[in-house]
């Protein structure tokens, strides 16, 4: 095996591309992100990593806006991220110049896309290791979120999450999303913080969230605002702890 | 022959700019706008080569989107004027220059001030109080050199441009019967009623 994961061109003999798969293992190493497609609104939510004591706070920015309707969250290598999204912004402009039209979600998530094949078809270079959530509306105020990863796949989605501990955020939201769930900026806002929180040590310092709204209006949302919600959902799940207890003694009774 | 005329004042700065499209002996269009909004607080008022002015500005207009998504934050009206004016002359020696005469009106947000500047298509600018272009430019910039005062309000503004446009109109072989007009200031940027043969003959 030794000798099929050096040069990326090569497959295995059992047909894996062994240097994508080590680039997927870097995104599972980086911070956690979770997109959550609402009805109206479309919410980014991500994982601060701890600052230096001696650092600047003014955030690594994970979540970056690619055109005034496009917004992207990534998991991986945050170098990587920035050229990509260089190539991105560049790419949002130019199809306004050539087509008068501002990107759809699918055009810019397929450009970002292609980008990352390239990568995994060329000699000498190495894949880009980091998995993107774009997100936005499209001309037609559609919301729609979609999700890259390192070997250039990409799908929609109505909810999902990237990097560590990506599995149980996702588990989450697949129990928890619901049409109903999501009808309102508010709630889709909780989900998206409620999934995070099943990861993220609690705190309202330790989230960056970001809300776009179908008029391409974009929010970040302030420490403060962020532990409203969170202290929502804390006491929801003190309050349902509660019962379940309250359930379990008076059938033990 | 297309006229565009600009005038800062302290507050706002106001750009009209003629609406006809003509090749030749032919009126093609007499509604066309000629502004394109780079940003918020930035427009361009542009004149000269029929393809050119298109191209050119877009091309500038996205160039400024593109610093904003790049940098988080928009390019003042100098460094956006400046910028236009290096593009005009990197082309310039060039196998394809732009044949474009513009007038850029902003508001700067940091200074809280207007701004207008002037640039032909030999990239040449000038940063003034006001500027026109074309031939129209030859009567009412006499017309301003007499009229003009920096405290004017919007509504005395407008006026000054109406008695600017019948000049042109009197004096030009060319017929330029409408002429849009836009305001910047600090709130943003604002269309004013469209100089046409009824505004005129209402405000005599």
């Amino acid at each position: 095996m030794s000798g099929y994961d050096r040069a990326i061109t090569m497959f295995s003999p059992d047909g894996h591309l062994f240097q994508v798969e080590y680039a997927q293992e870097a995104v599972k190493k980086g911070s956690t992100a979770v997109g959550v497609r609402g009805n109206n609104v479309v919410v980014l939510g991500v994982e601060k990593k701890a600052v230096a004591k001696l650092q600047e706070d003014r955030t690594v920015r994970k979540i970056c806006q690619l055109d005034d309707h496009v917004l992207m969250a990534f998991a991986g290598l945050t170098a990587d991220a920035r050229v990509l999204i260089k190539q991105a912004r560049v790419e949002c402009q130019s199809h306004k110049l050539t087509v008068e039209d501002p990107v759809t979600l699918e055009y810019i998530t397929r450009y970002v896309a292609s980008l990352k094949q390239r990568y995994t078809q060329s000699n000498g270079r190495r894949p880009f290791g980091i998995s993107c959530l774009i997100t936005g509306f499209d001309n037609d105020k559609t919301p729609r979120l979609y999700q890259t990863d390192p070997s250039g796949t990409y799908h929609e989605w109505k909810a999902n999450a990237i990097g560590r501990n990506a599995k149980t955020v996702r588990e989450f939201l697949e129990k928890n999303y619901t049409p109903e769930n999501v009808a309102t900026e508010e709630q889709t806002v909780k989900l998206a913080i409620k999934a995070l929180l099943e990861v993220v040590q609690s705190g309202g310092k330790n989230l960056e969230v970001a809300i776009m709204r179908e008029d391409s209006k974009l929010s970040m949302l302030e420490v403060s605002e962020i532990e409203k919600v969170v202290a929502v959902v804390e006491k929801e799940k003190e309050e349902e702890a509660a019962t379940k207890k309250k359930e379990s003694k008076s059938e033990a009774k | 022959m297309e006229c565009l005329i600009g005038m800062q004042f302290d507050d706002f700065v106001m750009v009209a700019a003629d609406q006809t499209n003509a090749r030749s002996i032919m009126v093609m269009k007499s509604d066309q706008d000629k502004f394109c909004q780079l940003s918020d607080k930035l427009v361009m008022a542009v004149s000269g080569e029929s393809g050119d002015t298109t191209q050119f500005a877009e091309f500038i207009a996205r160039n400024i989107q593109l610093y904003k998504m790049r940098n988080g934050y928009e390019l003042s009206p100098t460094a956006a004027a400046n910028y236009t004016r290096r593009q005009l002359a990197d082309y310039l020696r060039s196998r394809t220059p732009y044949q474009v005469n513009l007038l850029l009106a902003g508001f700067d947000e940091e200074s809280g001030k207007p701004e207008l500047y002037m640039m032909d298509y030999l990239a040449s600018m000038i940063k003034t109080k006001y500027a026109a272009h074309g031939y129209g430019g030859f009567f009412t910039t006499a017309l301003m050199d007499c009229h003009y005062r920096s405290n004017m309000t919007r509504q005395q503004a407008y006026n000054l441009m109406i008695e600017c446009v019948k000049e042109v109109q009197k004096r030009l072989v060319i017929n330029l019967p409408n002429f849009a007009v836009l305001v910047i200031d600090k709130e943003g940027v604002s269309r004013m009623d469209t100089i046409n043969p009824t505004v005129i003959a209402n405000a005599a």
